[in-house]
């Protein structure tokens, strides 16, 4: 992917294009030749060469943003898409913040959600203004003219033009506000599979990640410098002593210096600044809570549910009526630190002269980029210039880009480029993780096992604190709730519980750790539809209910939730009988737009403890669908990583600090315990959500949910490994 | 100096033995197909070719690769059947890994050009996809031993 043309070169080629102006009520479709000083990286481009450029400003992280985009505006334009089409990752401009969440920023399932429908009407604008220049050429009715491919045809006449002949002409015409769309049926592209323009070159080792930017792929870097840097062992531990001086004996070592961060080694190439940095001895103070490890996390939060935290929702008398049911069921449930360890591990390559500030790197979140090297380098914002390369994973750990500002920290400093690369034990022990959460729900059913209340309280740490504390009103951030409730008219649609319960109360705690957290796909939404989805199933237990029947009984007037689970339940044989000894559990959850429901079948040794899964089965509604392929890998995906968490994965602590530190004490699900996995789409006309992150949230419950069916014992914490089982089944 | 023959080229590097070869290939040859993930041997991102066999880079020093054939994935030709049979079945998502991958599934398709399900399995099964491709990659596997015998006939 060619990264960006300068303005100079794009100046130079003439044409129709368009792109968008985001306010905070909307966007508004722009010609660039309406504008005065216009910016090149707007969304398509159409040049007298017959070629459509489309510059897309989300991140690839594999999700396959770039194709599917590109489809959108490419088919609503009537593009060839082999023979016109080229595709461009846009630089930080405006013109690409989401008009959803108002900045440049890939996350939150929102690229499609955001963008479905200012790409589609560019790419009809296009289409329309192209097949007005035509028409007025030939003096005939627009009427008369079709867009076929790349070409404007008039029939009658037996004469066309290609966009290329066409598009100075067009661009000299106003952009229609409200052009008009295709119908479903007209679509060339969407909803049909399209390969993924980002799989040949990464198959062939031409794609560029951001570690792997360098003097040989960019020539500006030329004399650039390695840095690795010596970090905290311990949250909120400040150096005492480094031997600065062997450190600098370290041959390629250029120079070594303290920063906010901890203290950077600068050399000539990554071995020698990893040398040097082995040579600085460091020796750190205690930090901030030298006691904390996994026992003292899991006590303390366990502990905060008795102490009092913020109202966050209450509907009715859940506690009356509660304590009034017929039935009544209480339980508490952990989901400990989870961590991203993105295959690249974090980096960033930054190059500050006198008058602009280059960085390159994988980040999901452009807009923050700009505004911490702006910060650091008091550069004006036009002055940052944000190359992103493509992301060797994100699962929103690249959304918080902690690893920008220090590379333009010592590049400035240094006067030279610079690119820092975290090691894996940086990535993992520096990573700011799933916030660990506790939780305890109390519920009530009826004579006729109807829910009639839902009592939650649950601990997490503040994902916002750190970052931004402002974002917490009233104790409540929002952000660790996510899947059990959310803020008023937020952008990420269904985030709140989505049974019809009459009484409804919601309590949060924000747990006092130093532990840093953030966004992991899907954010709370795993670690909240886990309690929701595992709570529900012991509620179906207590009412003699099969837990398909009990969620659509408390679904009933949530189509798009009971279509889920109706088409999971029939493509998983919900209800037949499984072979002996094996378990089956369900769940669903919706979220960022979609739903989706989960089957899983597995088998516990019950003389070890292990969990063997045999089959999981997906059911999916997320609206239109675009490009069916990454769709279902996304689940895939999303599903495979979710078996990690529910059946392995949880972080270590240790004096204060992050004891795990790499893939040999970290387990990540290998291929041998990956099972088959069946995905179904839903037929759906409702709005466009998001994938991206929907493979997450009900898997871990419905792994919990069919350990219960297969041998009877509640396992109220994740990951389910093991020794964890072993001791379940023993005190059963 | 230390001399290394990678994809059929020979290179001089000022570089000291002990040097992980990951990082001559990546920092001083530019080849940045090979990537670097954790640094210890567990993941798989850094494989490359060692006289034919699969290695990990990041785990073996440039001096024990010295006078050796190294085949990285930039060596491994565009129409081999698994780097073909990874754009067939859109195997990487984020891509990262594959690199590595291929050329560990390289290496053992040639050693082993029909291996059963179980064999393919335990092979692959110190490999580390973040992104959760294990099924594509045995649909990718699959596909590539098909494509070497119909390219065999």
């Amino acid at each position: 992917m060619n990264p960006t043309i300068s303005r100079r070169s794009f100046l130079k080629i003439t044409g129709l294009t368009i792109g968008i102006s985001v306010t905070p009520f909307g966007y508004t479709l722009l010609n660039a030749a309406e504008v005065k000083d216009f910016n090149p990286n707007v969304w398509l481009h159409i040049t007298s060469d017959n070629k459509v450029t489309i510059y897309i400003g989300n991140s690839e992280m594999g999700q396959g943003v770039l194709t599917a985009q590109s489809m959108i505006i490419a088919d609503e334009l009537e593009a060839d898409w082999k023979k016109q089409v080229q595709i461009r990752q846009g630089e930080n401009k405006d013109a690409f913040k989401s008009p959803l969440l108002g900045a440049q920023i890939t996350v939150a399932s929102a690229s499609m959600r955001g963008f479905y429908e200012p790409l589609r009407k560019a790419g009809a604008a296009g289409r329309a203004m192209l097949v007005k220049a035509a028409a007025e050429t030939w003096k005939v009715p627009e009427s008369e003219c079709k867009a076929v491919l790349g070409t404007v045809k008039h029939d009658k006449s037996n004469r066309s033009l290609t966009y290329g002949q066409l598009c100075e002409k067009a661009s000299k015409l106003e952009v229609p506000k409200d052009p008009l769309l295709k119908k479903e049926e007209e679509f060339r592209y969407m909803g049909k599979p399209m390969p993924r323009v980002d799989v040949p070159e990464k198959v062939r080792a031409k794609a560029v990640y951001g570690l792997d930017v360098n003097d040989g792929n960019v020539k500006e870097l030329k004399g650039m410098l390695y840095a690795v840097i010596a970090r905290p062992p311990a949250y909120g531990a400040k150096p005492q002593s480094f031997d600065q001086k062997a450190a600098e004996q370290v041959k390629g070592v250029v120079k070594v210096m303290q920063i906010p961060m901890g203290i950077a080694v600068c050399a000539t190439s990554t071995d020698a600044a990893l040398k040097g940095k082995d040579a600085l001895k460091v020796q750190w103070d205690k930090g901030a809570l030298p006691d904390m490890d996994n026992a003292y996390i899991e006590k303390l939060m366990m502990a905060d549910l008795d102490k009092p935290g913020a109202k966050v929702h209450e509907a009715g008398d859940a506690k009356k009526a509660i304590s009034e049911a017929a039935k009544k069921v209480e339980a508490t449930y952990y989901v400990p630190c989870v961590a991203h360890t993105t295959m690249e591990p974090l980096n960033a390559t930054a190059y500050v002269q006198a008058d602009r500030c280059d960085v390159w790197s994988s980040n999901q979140n452009l807009t923050t980029c700009q505004d911490m090297a702006a910060g650091i380098t008091k550069l004006p914002p036009d002055k940052i210039h944000i190359h992103t390369t493509f992301l060797g994973c994100g699962l929103g750990r690249r959304a918080f880009p902690d690893f920008v500002p220090e590379a333009v920290m010592i590049s400035k400093a240094l006067e030279k480029p610079v690119k820092v690369m975290w090691t894996r034990e940086d990535d993992i022990k520096h990573d700011r993780f799933r916030a660990p959460m506790t939780h305890r729900i109390q519920g009530g059913l009826d004579a006729q096992g109807q829910m009639i209340g839902w009592s939650h309280k649950t601990s997490c740490v503040s994902i916002m604190k750190p970052v931004n504390p402002q974002a917490i009103k009233d104790g409540v951030d929002y952000y660790c709730l996510w899947g059990l409730w959310d803020a008023p008219n937020s952008p990420h649609w269904n985030a709140r519980i989505q049974y019809e319960i009459p009484n409804l109360y919601i309590e949060l705690f924000l747990a006092d750790l130093p532990v840093l957290c953030w966004p992991w796909r899907a954010v709370q939404n795993g670690p909240n539809a886990y309690a929701i989805e595992c709570f529900i199933d012991e509620l179906a237990h207590a009412a003699g209910k099969d837990p398909l029947e009990f969620r659509l009984q408390n679904l009933k007037n949530n189509k798009r939730a009971t279509r889920v689970l109706q088409t999971v339940a029939e493509k998983a044989g919900w209800g037949k009988p499984i072979p002996k000894g094996q378990g089956r559990g369900i769940a669903q959850h919706g979220c960022f737009g979609s739903w989706v429901a989960q089957v899983v079948d597995l088998s516990v040794d019950e003389k070890t403890g292990k969990i063997k899964v045999h089959k999981v089965v997906a059911a999916v509604d997320c609206g239109p669908v675009v490009n069916p392929g990454p769709l279902v890998e996304q689940i895939e995906g999303g599903n495979i990583m979710a078996l990690s968490t529910a059946l392995k994965e949880e972080v270590k602590f240790a004096k204060g600090g992050v004891a795990t530190s790499n893939f040999d004490n970290y387990p990540i699900i290998r291929m041998s315990e990956v099972p088959e996995i069946e995905v179904h789409m839903v037929k759906s006309t409702d709005k466009i959500g998001g994938i991206g992150e929907l493979g997450i949230p009900a898997v871990a419950p419905a792994v919990a949910n069919a350990v219960f069916n297969a041998t009877g014992a509640r396992i109220r914490r994740i990951p389910l490994t093991p020794d964890i089982v072993l001791a379940a089944l023993k005190s059963k | 100096m230390i001399s290394l023959n990678v994809n059929g080229k020979n290179y001089a590097v000022d570089v000291s033995d002990d040097v992980p070869l990951l990082w001559v290939l990546r920092d001083y040859l530019k080849l940045t197909g090979t990537k670097y993930s954790c640094g210890i041997g567990e993941c798989g991102s850094c494989t490359v070719h060692i006289n034919g066999k699969a290695e990990r880079s990041c785990a073996i020093s440039v001096k024990e690769a010295k006078g050796k054939k190294i085949t990285t994935i930039e060596g491994l030709p565009e129409n081999h059947p698994v780097k073909k049979a990874w754009i067939q079945e859109q195997v990487p998502q984020c891509g990262y890994c594959q690199p590595g991958v291929m050329m560990q599934v390289a290496a053992f398709l040639s050693e082993k050009p029909a291996p059963s399900a179980d064999q393919i399995i335990s092979k692959m099964d110190d490999v580390i996809c973040r992104c959760g491709t294990y099924l594509r990659m045995k649909k990718g596997i699959q596909t590539a031993v098909q494509m070497t015998r119909k390219e065999g006939k």
